[in-house]
């Protein structure tokens, strides 16, 4: 199916809210060469997800899986920003428009411009959509 | 083989109980004559052994608690000389002062032979392979359990503690059918073994755990059972009755204490009143027959119940239940009693977390505050923030329903909770009273 080019894996991890615990899953996947491409922190009481798009989902997985971490492959989409004022509204808009629920984003500006990471309830209706809707979708090949 | 002893395990209840009475009335007899403490613990309290008339007349002699053991360090109530003593185990003392047992040749008979019989009742025997995986040394639980599964012709595998790969080669090297440790010990030789890549119920004979030494729940029993491919026996006992002593049959159905060799009462804790067979109250043991350190009416702080039916294996001799908790162990939160087994028997009705916890109790201005540390398991994480809450708030609130006073819990990593070898220590009372 050609929607699933643009399906991107994110690792997620689950971690305790105390000194040290990001510096660990660091240096793990510092340790095995995995780059970090776009990355995010959610915590709640006492814990947080780490959330990551890495060069190499499948290695950063397994690592921190076998240092006992509790951490999972969640599918994303990534949305192209104009990188000036308006941009997130732009992408925003089209995505309310659409009928896509965000259950989170995180965005960074890179050598792709600027990216808005999207987690969504229905990935395969929601890629159709924004495409239909003349945004740009990068496709998983840009991250892995 | 069904029974070790038939004779005396399926005995009918009356000429069990005219047996207990007529030892309890010889033991009275001779400490009152020859132990200078039980003489002047018997004039205090105003009895004399012609007082002991039939077996219920128990009531009228007076407790013994663990502090006289400590008091009397290390063997001033001891009945028999040193050169009349084969050996000497030692309490470790967690609880304050240590205390020490001494065994005339005796002693250990008896407490072997209660070992022969309990394990002949869960289905172990000539054939089985026994890995015996509690400490050896001054501990009574690795020599005791040791004796007991060579009397009953089993192979022993002295493992002791602690090398837990070593543990895990050697029970599949050796084909070990049963192990002996602490439920705790247990699982975390069920991890090791899962990160070794060793699946125990496909890779192992084994098929039968002795578990003891710390208190465990039924649940915790399921989740064994079905995780690791045994049977799960609990087994109970502590040093000042000898050792590890008695076990469950193969029914399940609580401790058969043998009535030979101890007479079971439960009391009230607080008014040291005895309770109704069935009731929930402080296990207190008189020890019938043991020779270097006598126990008269000891109160040994487990609280649990008893019953007194005829067991469906035949067996006529009351069970105790599993222990529920000790009177010691009690944390008072809030001024309600909570026991961290009732935190154990709860955690092990939710899926989504594991079995390991961790008790931080705090006084936050004049309230206490009840924190519950307890694992995500892996197949519960979700990477959505809201999901995980509603974990923790599912714990929180089966905590609160089942203890009736509020807890805060936090959810931690698989694996970060501290894994216990011998007795877990799960509670940590910061509070200073």
């Amino acid at each position: 199916m050609d929607e699933q080019k643009y399906v991107i894996r994110q690792i997620s991890i689950f971690s305790e809210n105390r000194p040290g615990r990001l510096a660990a899953i660091a240096h793990a996947l510092g340790e095995e060469k995995i780059n970090i491409l776009a990355f995010s922190i959610a915590e709640a009481n006492g814990f947080g997800v780490v959330r990551a798009l890495v060069d190499h989902p499948e290695k950063a997985h397994d690592k921190l899986f076998s240092l006992g971490f509790n951490v999972a492959f969640t599918d994303v989409i990534a949305v192209k920003m104009k990188d000036q004022p308006g941009g997130l509204y732009e992408v925003a808009k089209i995505l309310g428009d659409a009928g896509v629920n965000i259950e989170y984003s995180y965005a960074y500006s890179g050598k792709e411009g600027a990216v808005l990471i999207l987690r969504v309830d229905q990935i395969e209706e929601a890629i159709k959509k924004i495409k239909n809707s003349g945004a740009t979708l990068l496709e998983r090949s840009v991250f892995h | 083989m069904k029974s070790w002893d038939p004779r005396i395990e399926e005995m009918p209840k009356e000429a069990l109980q005219k047996m207990q009475y007529k030892l309890l009335k010889s033991l009275v007899y001779r400490l009152y004559s020859f132990s200078p403490f039980y003489h002047d613990r018997m004039k205090e309290q105003n009895v004399h052994p012609d007082d002991i008339q039939e077996l219920s007349d128990v009531k009228k002699l007076p407790f013994m608690f663990k502090r006289d053991l400590r008091d009397n360090y290390p063997d001033k109530i001891f009945t028999s000389t040193q050169e009349e003593l084969v050996r000497y185990h030692v309490s470790s003392g967690t609880t304050g002062k240590p205390t020490v047992v001494g065994y005339t040749q005796n002693d250990l008979n008896a407490w072997t032979m209660s070992l022969a019989r309990a394990l002949t009742s869960l289905g172990l025997g000539r054939g089985d392979v026994v890995q015996v995986s509690y400490g050896y040394g001054l501990f009574t639980g690795g020599l005791g359990m040791h004796y007991g599964a060579e009397r009953i012709g089993a192979t022993v595998l002295p493992t002791s503690v602690g090398n837990t790969e070593r543990q895990i080669e050697l029970m599949q090297d050796l084909g070990a059918t049963a192990i002996a440790c602490t439920p705790s010990y247990l699982l975390h030789i069920g991890e090791v073994a899962e990160k070794m890549g060793v699946n125990i119920k496909k890779d192992t004979k084994l098929r039968t755990g002795i578990l003891g030494a710390e208190p465990w729940t039924d649940r915790m029993r399921t989740r064994i059972e079905d995780w690791l491919g045994i049977k799960a026996y609990d087994i109970y006992g502590t040093s000042e009755l000898s050792g590890p002593m008695f076990t469950e049959c193969v029914e399940q159905k609580g401790f058969h204490i043998w009535s030979d060799l101890a007479l079971v009462e439960i009391i009230d804790p607080k008014t040291g009143e005895s309770l109704e067979s069935g009731e929930r109250g402080e296990l207190t043991i008189t020890m019938l027959q043991k020779e270097a350190l006598p126990m008269i009416r000891y109160r040994i702080g487990d609280i649990t119940t008893m019953d007194e039916e005829v067991c469906a294996c035949g067996r006529t001799h009351p069970r105790i239940q599993r222990i529920q908790g000790r009177v010691d162990d009690m944390l008072i939160i809030r001024g309600i009693n909570v026991f961290p087994s009732q935190i154990e028997y709860a955690l092990m009705a939710i899926p989504e977390v594991g079995q390991h916890f961790q008790i931080v109790v705090e006084r936050r201005g004049a309230l206490d505050n009840m924190l519950v540390r307890v694992e995500l398991n892996k197949e519960s994480f979700s990477d959505k923030i809201n999901d995980l809450m509603q974990v923790q708030q599912k714990v929180e609130h089966r905590l609160r329903n089942s203890l009736n006073v509020n807890v805060n819990v936090e959810l931690v990593e698989p694996g970060s909770l501290p894994r216990f070898e011998g007795k877990a220590k799960r509670v940590i009372d910061k509070r200073s009273l």
